[in-house]
């Protein structure tokens, strides 16, 4: 320490120094804390695309070998966000950040990882049970997944706006309403077309499980959007 | 020094544990209790910042509770602290929020009745009236501050973490401030009363810098405070933080704030000189009580949010508070002093002798007030200030600014200025020019003090009073007292 070259500091001077200090690593946590919680969202961002391509993928070629790349891909950027999750977690707690809501924060965070989930779920029943998708519907399917990433999308974009800008929270979260309202529109119409087309019953069942599979997706984002309107409530009043 | 010096200081120091361990919760509570702050990294912080506020802007707010009554023997200092404390005590016990400085000078009104002082009516309105204007202050401070930190804080759009850190590193900084000026502001309360039965000296450091008796009574007190702060609030602490100001930190912050800006304002002598040069009025230097202040920040806020959180029934207590703290503290003390002095035979005031010799009455002439209508009472002695001012009052002839005058040339005060007492005093206390004055009187005594005050002018220019020149005043009372506090050889 440069004081100590010229002997010893004297106790108001090491209760200052320590001070300095102690607020400096404040900002440098913050900072990192800062970083990670973007990287989480960007995750969670990033596996909304691959999802979408992955559905592509899978409604041309099946369970192709490019499928299965996407699959592994939304694998790695699940665990890499569960990991995120709880350091950013651990943080929040050990540090005693933000007091008055971390709990706020926290459930934010495994909610958004509960949507990341859903997106790994989804892919592995498509690679597991290979559903076999009749041409006429397809595009239905594709719908559907662009409606419901479009939902999680602004969903992100809510929570950075929590973090950033609590105003602008709602102009993106009646977003996240609006694409699941239209994916609740699609699955519905969708899941009648199965049904009265003609095809054995299980065949039917197993269609429909898959427009629900997807659609729990939206489902998902829609409920994390209603908690972070409360959060939001919270922390302007 | 006599182990009985202690034993009567002890009570002060009680006083100044018990402010430490309430008043500390107002500037730190909400930092802890809502975890925003570690206790410890509070406790410290609050600590210094008090130490320091006591030594180095102790002496404002000291000065008009010396106005208001200047309890001159130890043993009434130490009852009336001990009132004070009891009735701060009693108060707490039945929930009302309670304010050290009303219990201080409610024991300080009591003092003056039993040793048969005169309270200064200026100096009590001045003290009453800031009573009022402190919480009022606060809130209007409050809604200030708040609206502009929420303007910053829209225009700027920090992340939720990093308002955190700002919030927290800005509770912290709150906090040293407000226990700077709560020290400042309110060892007054503790310690006030013994100034002038201070029994320190005043000491220099290498002739550089002096420390008086009052900074070294004031060292004490804050270190009292000091102590109250680690061993007692931390429970006050959590309380106020959890239950009664349930806010958001930012808040959090603007009452901290707001806080300490008002004792600050009624503490600050720097201030004071500053506003009185520039002709603008000034803010009265006095004690205010800290609680109110947050109380009335909290109410700012309130208003603010549609006065939905207003809780009238905490108005209504500080209200109360207003009348029965110094109501019963100045009740306890005069009780008290009756049996310190009756059955424990302690001295408890000295009797202020006050005489209107000729030459008092052609001092009285000289500033300026007719004696022909007191002329009769030439030569008559008065064996305390309220027996003058009863008889004084039953001429109906002076109004009440002159009687106090007269009151004030008529106290008995016996200077000597003794070669001996002069070489353990400090010279770089005083200027040159003024301490020259000061020897050149060397061995000569006088039986008032403005006799004394009036050989020194004779003696050098730096001695005299300039028109319209506060801070000049201000530094020549505090000497001409200093003066007076070494040479003076009681009433």
């Amino acid at each position: 320490m440069a004081t100590r070259r010229h002997g010893r500091p004297r106790p108001a001077e090491e209760f200052v120094i320590a001070l300095a200090a102690k607020t400096i690593t404040l900002f440098r946590r913050t900072k990192v804390l800062e970083t990670e919680i973007d990287e989480f969202l960007d995750k969670l961002s990033q596996s909304a695309l691959v999802f979408k391509h992955a559905i592509a993928e899978y409604l041309t070629g099946g369970a192709s070998e490019a499928f299965e790349d996407k699959l592994r891909q939304i694998n790695e950027l699940e665990s890499s966000a569960d990991v995120l999750r709880r350091t950013i977690e651990t943080q929040l707690y050990a540090q005693t950040l933000i007091p008055d809501s971390r709990g706020d924060v926290l459930g934010l965070l495994e909610n958004l990882d509960s949507v990341l989930n859903q997106f790994e779920n989804a892919l592995w029943g498509f690679s597991i049970e290979t559903p076999d998708i009749p041409e006429a519907y397809r595009a239905d399917y594709q719908v559907l997944a662009d409606m419901a990433v479009d939902s999680v999308e602004y969903l992100v974009l809510a929570s950075r706006a929590f973090f950033r800008n609590i105003e602008a929270v709602g102009d993106h979260m009646h977003k996240v309403m609006f694409f699941e309202k239209e994916a609740d529109k699609v699955s519905t119409k969708l899941k009648r077309a199965i049904f009265v087309f003609d095809l054995p019953l299980a065949s039917k069942a197993h269609l429909r499980s898959f427009v629900e599979h997807i659609d729990n997706v939206a489902d998902l984002a829609e409920d994390v959007a209603d908690r972070l309107a409360i959060y939001t409530i919270k922390r302007t009043v | 020094m006599d182990v009985a010096i202690l034993l009567f200081l002890t009570s002060g120091l009680f006083l100044g544990w018990a402010l430490g361990g309430n008043d500390a919760a107002n500037v730190f509570g909400t930092a802890v209790g809502t975890r925003m702050a570690r206790f410890t990294t509070a406790a410290v912080i609050c600590s210094v910042f008090v130490i320091l506020g006591a030594v180095i802007s102790g002496a404002g707010a000291a000065h008009t509770l010396g106005k208001l009554g200047a309890v001159n023997a130890l043993g009434g200092a130490f009852m009336a602290a001990l009132a004070a404390a009891f009735a701060v005590y009693t108060m707490t016990k039945f929930g009302l929020p309670v304010s050290t400085t009303q219990a201080i000078v409610g024991a300080i009104i009591g003092w003056n009745l039993f040793s048969d002082s005169i309270t200064d009516p200026g100096a009590l309105i001045t003290i009453l009236s800031t009573w009022v204007i402190c919480p009022v202050l606060a809130a209007v401070i409050a809604i200030i501050l708040f609206k502009a930190v929420n303007g910053v804080l829209s225009v700027v759009k920090l992340h939720l973490l990093r308002t955190d850190a700002y919030t927290r590193a800005g509770l912290l900084l709150a906090g040293a401030f407000g226990a700077y000026s709560l020290s400042a502001n309110n060892i007054a309360n503790a310690m006030g009363v013994f100034v002038t039965s201070s029994p320190f000296t005043d000491f220099s450091i290498a002739g550089i810098y002096t420390i008086s008796s009052t900074q070294q009574l004031f060292l004490l007190g804050g270190l009292a405070i000091a102590a109250g702060v680690m061993t007692y609030s931390r429970r006050v602490m959590m309380t106020v933080g959890d239950g009664l100001l349930a806010m958001p930190p930012i808040a959090a912050w603007v009452v901290v704030m707001a806080h300490s800006i008002v004792l600050f304002l009624f503490d600050s002598q720097g201030l004071e000189s500053i506003l009185a040069d520039a002709g603008l009025p000034t803010i009265p230097l006095v004690p205010v009580s800290s609680s109110q202040a947050v109380v009335g920040a909290v109410i700012g806020i309130g208003i603010l949010k549609g006065g939905r959180v207003i809780r009238w029934r905490v108005l209504g207590g500080i209200g109360v508070g207003w009348v029965l703290t110094p109501l019963m503290a100045g009740l306890i003390c005069f009780v008290r002093l009756f049996f310190m002095l009756n059955v424990f035979d302690q001295t408890v005031y000295r009797a202020v002798c006050h005489d209107l010799s000729p030459a008092v009455m052609a001092r009285v002439e000289q500033a300026g007030i007719a004696v022909a209508p007191i002329a009769d009472l030439t030569g008559r002695s008065f064996d305390s200030a309220a027996d003058l001012q009863s008889v004084l009052g039953d001429r109906k002839t002076l109004n009440n600014d002159d009687q106090a005058t007269v009151i004030q040339f008529a106290r008995h005060q016996l200077i000597h200025v003794d070669p001996d007492r002069l070489l353990e005093m400090d010279p770089g206390a005083m200027e040159p020019d003024q301490w020259a004055a000061v020897t050149a009187l060397s061995g000569r005594s006088y039986s008032h003090a403005w006799a004394f005050d009036d050989a020194l002018a004779i003696q050098s220019v730096g001695w005299r009073l300039r028109e319209g020149e506060r801070t000049h005043t201000r530094a020549l009372n505090d000497r001409l007292a200093y003066l007076h506090r070494m040479l003076g050889l009681g009433p």
